[in-house]
């Protein structure tokens, strides 16, 4: 592949060095010096004072909602993709190019907009607000509304990872086991979900880091409680304003390393998913 | 119900479309259409005095410069990023190549304070830019640095694939026809780049105009200076200013659903214009 590459790519020495210096210069100082800066920022305090403010009850509780949230919202948006992708998969009907473009919707949606929407549903002058009151739920503010708006921004990510994959597999296999007797669950169950497992965890991780680090649309709903409505990313908001740098910087480090964990294992399983395809071509070509 | 839809032997149709419909209006239908009501439906005077006063017309004024000041760094920088990771190998170049996914990874948060400490006065970047007199962070300077950092990848995973595509056959053509290599890059490959670039730059510049958390850092989010048109809605909204807050956003929200579905006819056009020159 390389040595292909090489011989078509008839550039001038000069010029292959100078596209691959400015490409390498440009993606250092604007990506991986704020990565870099992460870390070391968080540990210019020295390893003491990192290990206190991350062990702080504040930030402490604000990992715990954050872990909520992202188990809640990838629930919910699992068994959406699951079901959006069978039905637009499986079946041809009328209206399915239109209902994947409604699924996209929320990708064109910036975050504060995000939040901004629930808000005008659900927060104090809001079209549900005053019967929401009356009967003492809250969701603005609280809780709910932080789960709320990641599900809103997360919305896609699964199910546009199901998609494309059931819709190239097709439906055959799915009917002969129908055919052979399977009922619903069962063709599910045992032929549908070992061929997507990969596609599905990909969408799940991809779906994650996104879910644990929202920042925009978390902040209009959450209303800054500390300790009860501060997800990971407004903690770090809050310490930053406060001036207190190093502890802002240590809880960002470990949302910095929940990226890097999140590239990682988005790398391994697109090769993973690469194997698997090879691996049906090549069954394919044998039957 | 038969007639909507082709027969089928599997079953479950009626459980997932009532699912997914229900679903999708409950998180995305119904809270689109609040905001489109309650920022549409308001007398016209509220209306253009939230969206055209001076302070917000000077936001709109920065969130677009910036933006496209952004974006068309990234055009440049990012299809050079994008031809060297397909057509030469380095040391290094898987790095390269996963580096790129960064901004789509970390949290915008964590960018933000990161880009800040990096270019105020006495940081990385900031202290050899301030004898030149030049002022990054808290100035629009650091919007175009932040905006930069999270379009990035956007550009360089639209151009990739359409590198990968290119037919080797055409540059050699263009070689046995006598053109010289940069003939050859310039009036060969650039225009068969060009709709992928256009369509990248398009996605990354709208979403620049609704960016947050990466830019309130490094922005200082002074009125009619730095303050960005995402960061105004967040102000109404804590001054209980629900409509001004939703004029402002619904007119982001039209502003990118209308970009995004030029690019969406875009590579229409584009994919059926190929097709035909085949």
């Amino acid at each position: 592949m390389a040595n292909d590459s090489q011989q078509r790519s008839a550039e001038p020495p000069w010029l292959r060095r100078t596209f691959v210096a400015a490409s390498v210069c440009f993606v250092s100082v604007l990506i991986l010096l704020p990565v870099i800066s992460v870390f070391t920022e968080a540990l210019r305090k020295g390893f003491a004072f990192y290990i206190t403010s991350i062990s702080d009850p504040l930030a402490f509780a604000a990992l715990k909602l954050t872990l909520t949230t992202a188990a809640v919202t990838l629930a919910a948006n699992l068994v959406f993709g699951l079901a959006a992708s069978w039905l637009i998969a499986k079946f041809s009907f009328r209206g399915r190019n239109l209902l994947l473009s409604l699924i996209d919707l929320p990708f064109a949606v910036s975050p504060v907009v995000s939040g901004l929407v629930f808000v005008l549903l659900f927060g104090a002058q809001g079209w549900f607000g005053t019967a929401l009151s009356n009967h003492g739920v809250q969701i603005i503010f609280a809780t709910p509304g932080v789960i709320l708006a990641t599900i809103f921004v997360t919305f896609p990510f699964i199910a546009r990872e199901l998609i494309p994959l059931m819709q190239e597999q097709g439906a055959e296999e799915e009917e002969a086991a129908v055919l052979l007797g399977a009922n619903g669950w069962q063709t599910f169950w045992r032929v549908t979900l070992p061929n997507i497992r990969w596609a599905l965890v990909y969408g799940v991780v991809l779906a994650n880091a996104r879910a644990m680090g929202e920042f925009g649309a978390v902040s209009v709903v959450s209303g800054h409680i500390r300790g009860r409505t501060n997800t990971l990313p407004l903690h770090v908001e809050i310490l930053y304003n406060e001036y207190n740098f190093a502890a802002a910087f240590a809880v960002a480090s470990l949302l910095a390393l929940l990226a890097l964990v999140t590239l990682a294992a988005k790398a391994a399983l697109e090769w993973r998913i690469r194997l698997e395809q090879q691996r049906v071509a090549a069954e394919q070509l044998e039957a | 119900m038969t007639r909507l839809r082709q027969h089928s032997v599997i079953p479950g149709f009626g459980l997932t479309l009532g699912y997914t419909l229900f679903y999708l209006s409950l998180i995305v239908l119904i809270p689109l259409t609040a905001l489109a009501v309650r920022g549409a439906v308001q007398p016209w005077a509220q209306f253009s005095e939230a969206v055209f006063d001076p302070r917000t017309l000077a936001a709109w004024r920065l969130t677009f410069f910036t933006a496209f000041a952004a974006s068309a760094i990234n055009a440049v920088f990012g299809l050079i990023v994008a031809w060297t990771l397909v057509r030469y190998d380095f040391p290094g170049r898987r790095v390269l190549d996963a580096l790129i996914d960064v901004p789509f990874a970390l949290p915008t948060a964590v960018s933000g304070i990161a880009l800040t400490a990096i270019y105020a006065q006495n940081g990385w970047m900031g202290r050899w830019l301030q004898p030149f007199g030049v002022k990054a962070a808290f100035s629009p300077l650091g919007i175009v640095v932040a905006l930069t950092f999270i379009g990035l990848p956007f550009i360089v995973r639209t151009v990739q694939p359409a590198v990968e595509d290119l037919d080797p056959a055409m540059e050699e053509a263009a070689v046995l026809l006598g053109a010289g290599r940069l003939t050859t890059l310039g009036r060969v490959v650039l225009p068969t780049l060009q709709p992928a670039l256009i369509a990248g730059f398009i996605t990354a510049f709208a979403r620049s105009l609704g960016e947050y958390g990466s830019v309130i850092f490094i922005s200082g989010n002074m009125p009619m200076k730095t303050e960005i048109a995402s960061l105004l809605i967040v102000t109404k909204l804590e001054q209980f200013d629900y409509a001004g807050a939703a004029a402002i956003a619904l007119l982001m929200l039209v502003s990118s659903f209308v970009l995004l579905f030029l690019v969406n006819v875009g590579q229409w056009w584009s994919t059926r214009h190929l097709r035909r020159v085949a």
